[in-house]
């Protein structure tokens, strides 16, 4: 089953001339797959990330999203959407700095406001300790190390059950040892929670543990 | 949008930068506090101003206007014809008012009138030796003169009833008994227009604060004006009338105009240079309190613009984690409130204390006022205003640098 599909997504950068970075690209996402974006770097890789990421919506094509039509959607449209389907992990963590590790994991649900705090609070608990790090809950992000804030990012990603978790290097920033830790609970996440995985990466090892490659060149994808 | 969760992003926002949200905070407590302490002394003194002028005039004053603009009567006989006239002699006029008392007691009579007293009035030089100075003396039947100026509460030294007992007493102002020297119990000489003298006995000294009276006028019994002035019983030349309602005032100068065909004049024409002070006065009460609020707008304009490129980050991974551009607007715009608000409220609790502090220091204002502390007027709706001023001006300083923040495009931050 499809959660994703994207057809014929062409996008231009106008600065400083005129540029095709993304052209004419069409592929679809499975429910539950863990896939690899590769590709050397300004091949539009992160750009196609972030079109599909539905925060750049300057560009041609159609997008479709758990069977709904994303292109066209104005902005707080796609900030709900994004709100309750989609989840993200960048290469740096952007955690809050004033608020608690809790706090940063629950902000999104609050905002969603499906449960109440109190629920909210228990299932930012069990996502702490889904990446193994609900003994810092109460501490304030910016205390925490650089390996621990992206467990933390990877948990406020999860606690809306998103059916897709996207990933812009999401290990570029981190040692081998916590690149390991993170594609484990990548693994986990796809093949347990059958939640669907995009990302892009420079990591080969990462890349080849996933269940699909997507390698991308020159705004083309020349495998799938 | 949901502002449960804006509000507890805002709160934590400005409690991890205490010193900068106290900052803003005392800009908009200063700009309050300044409005109120300067409303506050003006309007004071506005009201002192307006009671004590107030106070010393009557609210309709009836009297005969002379003038020596009368048409001939060779004019008045044949108007078309071309009459020539040299040397015209205006007709010897008495400046009285005809059947004065009778119009007084008719007066009396209405309602809404508080109290009515008809008197005489003249210039006069009172001489204490050689030297004369100018003034004014009132005869007055002085318990009516009471009811409309309390004159009672006014007197200085000596008594206003002594008047009574002696029929050649007069009650003198207290700037003018200075500058002649002269104490209750004194006598003096008082010389009218027409030549007559009269040796008169000082029974009282009064003051009403104002030195256009206080340096100039005198009241005596009214027979004893009218003898000097060489004049009947029934002569008197100004009607004073006070009403239970001084805004009724107006129209009923107008009703007396009519009625009996002599000039009035109301309080708000009397007084009409002071009225105009007023106007002036609280015209610049508004430019400085509006300029102090701009001020005060524009700190907390600056310090909310820093704050939204401080947290352009933050803002951006909101936007990803689906907060909207409303959100974004809410979470900024409330830190502006309550900058605001709490500010305001600072600000009102400051300029109540130091006007307060003001209304207790002592002010001497010399001869010109009667006065002893600064005049302070203490009134709620000024402080609703202050309150709904600052919160205002932080909204609408705020409302930019968080629109700003909501425009933010999360793309180009997050990619780095």
């Amino acid at each position: 089953m499809n959660v994703l599909s994207a057809s014929h997504i062409n996008k231009y950068f106008y600065e400083p001339e005129k540029f095709q970075v993304i052209k004419d690209i069409s592929f679809e996402a499975n429910k539950g797959e863990f896939l690899s974006l590769v590709g050397k770097s300004g091949c539009g890789k992160s750009t196609l990330l972030y079109i599909l990421s539905t925060m750049d919506t300057d560009y041609d094509g159609s997008l479709i999203m758990n069977g709904q039509q994303l292109t066209g959607k104005t902005q707080d449209q796609l900030a709900a959407f994004r709100n309750e389907h989609l989840g993200f992990v960048f290469q740096f963590h952007f955690l809050l700095p004033e608020f608690t590790v809790l706090q940063n994991v629950m902000l999104p649900a609050l905002k969603l406001g499906k449960y109440s705090a109190k629920e909210i609070e228990e299932r930012a608990y069990q996502k702490l300790k889904l990446v193994d790090i609900h003994e810092q809950a109460l501490k304030q992000s910016s205390k925490l190390s650089g390996g621990q804030q992206q467990r933390v990012a990877i948990a406020r990603a999860l606690i809306n059950d998103p059916s897709i978790i996207m990933g812009d290097e999401p290990t570029g920033n981190l040692d081998k040892k916590n690149s390991e830790i993170v594609f484990e609970i990548f693994k986990q996440i796809a093949h347990e929670n059958n939640q669907t995985i995009i990302a892009v990466t420079h990591d080969p090892d990462f890349a080849k543990g996933s269940d699909r490659i997507i390698e991308m060149s020159d705004g083309q994808i020349i495998s799938k | 949008m949901n502002l449960g969760i804006s509000f507890q992003i805002a709160k934590t926002h400005l409690l991890t930068k205490k010193s900068q949200t106290l900052i803003a905070m005392l800009g908009v407590t200063f700009g309050i506090a300044m409005f109120l302490i300067m409303i506050s002394v003006i309007s004071g003194v506005n009201k002192f101003l307006e009671d004590s002028a107030l106070d010393a005039t009557p609210h309709v004053r009836i009297y005969k206007e002379i003038t020596s603009n009368h048409p001939s009567l060779i004019e008045e006989a044949n108007p078309t014809n071309f009459n020539v006239i040299y040397h015209q002699l205006p007709k010897n006029e008495l400046s009285n008012i005809k059947n004065g008392l009778q119009i007084a007691a008719s007066i009396e009579k209405e309602p809404s009138v508080l109290g009515v007293s008809p008197q005489i009035s003249s210039q006069v030089f009172f001489n204490k030796g050689p030297i004369p100075v100018a003034g004014q003396i009132a005869g007055v039947e002085v318990l009516k003169e009471d009811k409309l100026y309390n004159l009672k509460k006014r007197m200085k030294s000596g008594s206003m009833e002594a008047l009574l007992s002696n029929p050649n007493g007069i009650l003198m102002g207290k700037i003018l008994a200075r500058n002649l020297n002269v104490k209750v119990g004194d006598k003096i000489t008082v010389t009218t227009p027409t030549g007559s003298l009269k040796l008169v006995k000082i029974v009282g000294i009064y003051g009403f604060g104002i030195q256009t009276v206080d340096g100039v006028k005198c009241y005596a019994n009214i027979s004893m004006v009218q003898e000097i002035l060489q004049k009947d019983k029934s002569y008197v030349t100004d009607i004073h009338i006070k009403m239970k309602d001084s805004q009724a005032a107006l129209n009923y100068a107008k009703v007396l105009k009519n009625q009996y065909g002599y000039k009035t004049q109301d309080w708000a024409e009397a007084n009409s240079a002071f009225l105009a002070g007023d106007k002036i006065r609280n015209g610049m009460v508004i430019i400085v309190s509006i300029t102090l609020l701009v001020v005060a707008g524009f700190g907390i304009y600056n310090i909310m613009t820093m704050n939204v490129v401080s947290k352009m980050k933050d803002i951006a991974i909101l936007k990803a984690t689906g907060f909207g551009g409303k959100d974004i607007v809410s979470i900024f715009l409330i830190q502006s409130i309550i900058i605001g608000f709490f500010g305001a409220l600072l600000g009102i609790l400051f300029g109540f204390g130091l006007s307060y502090a003001l209304s207790t220091m002592p002010f001497d204002a010399g001869d010109f006022l009667d006065i002893k502390t600064f005049p302070i007027l203490f009134q709620g709706k000024y402080y609703v205003m202050g309150m709904a001023f600052g919160i205002i001006t932080t909204i609408i300083a705020g409302y930019m640098p968080a629109r700003k923040a909501s425009k933010i495009d999360p793309v180009a931050i997050l990619r780095g």
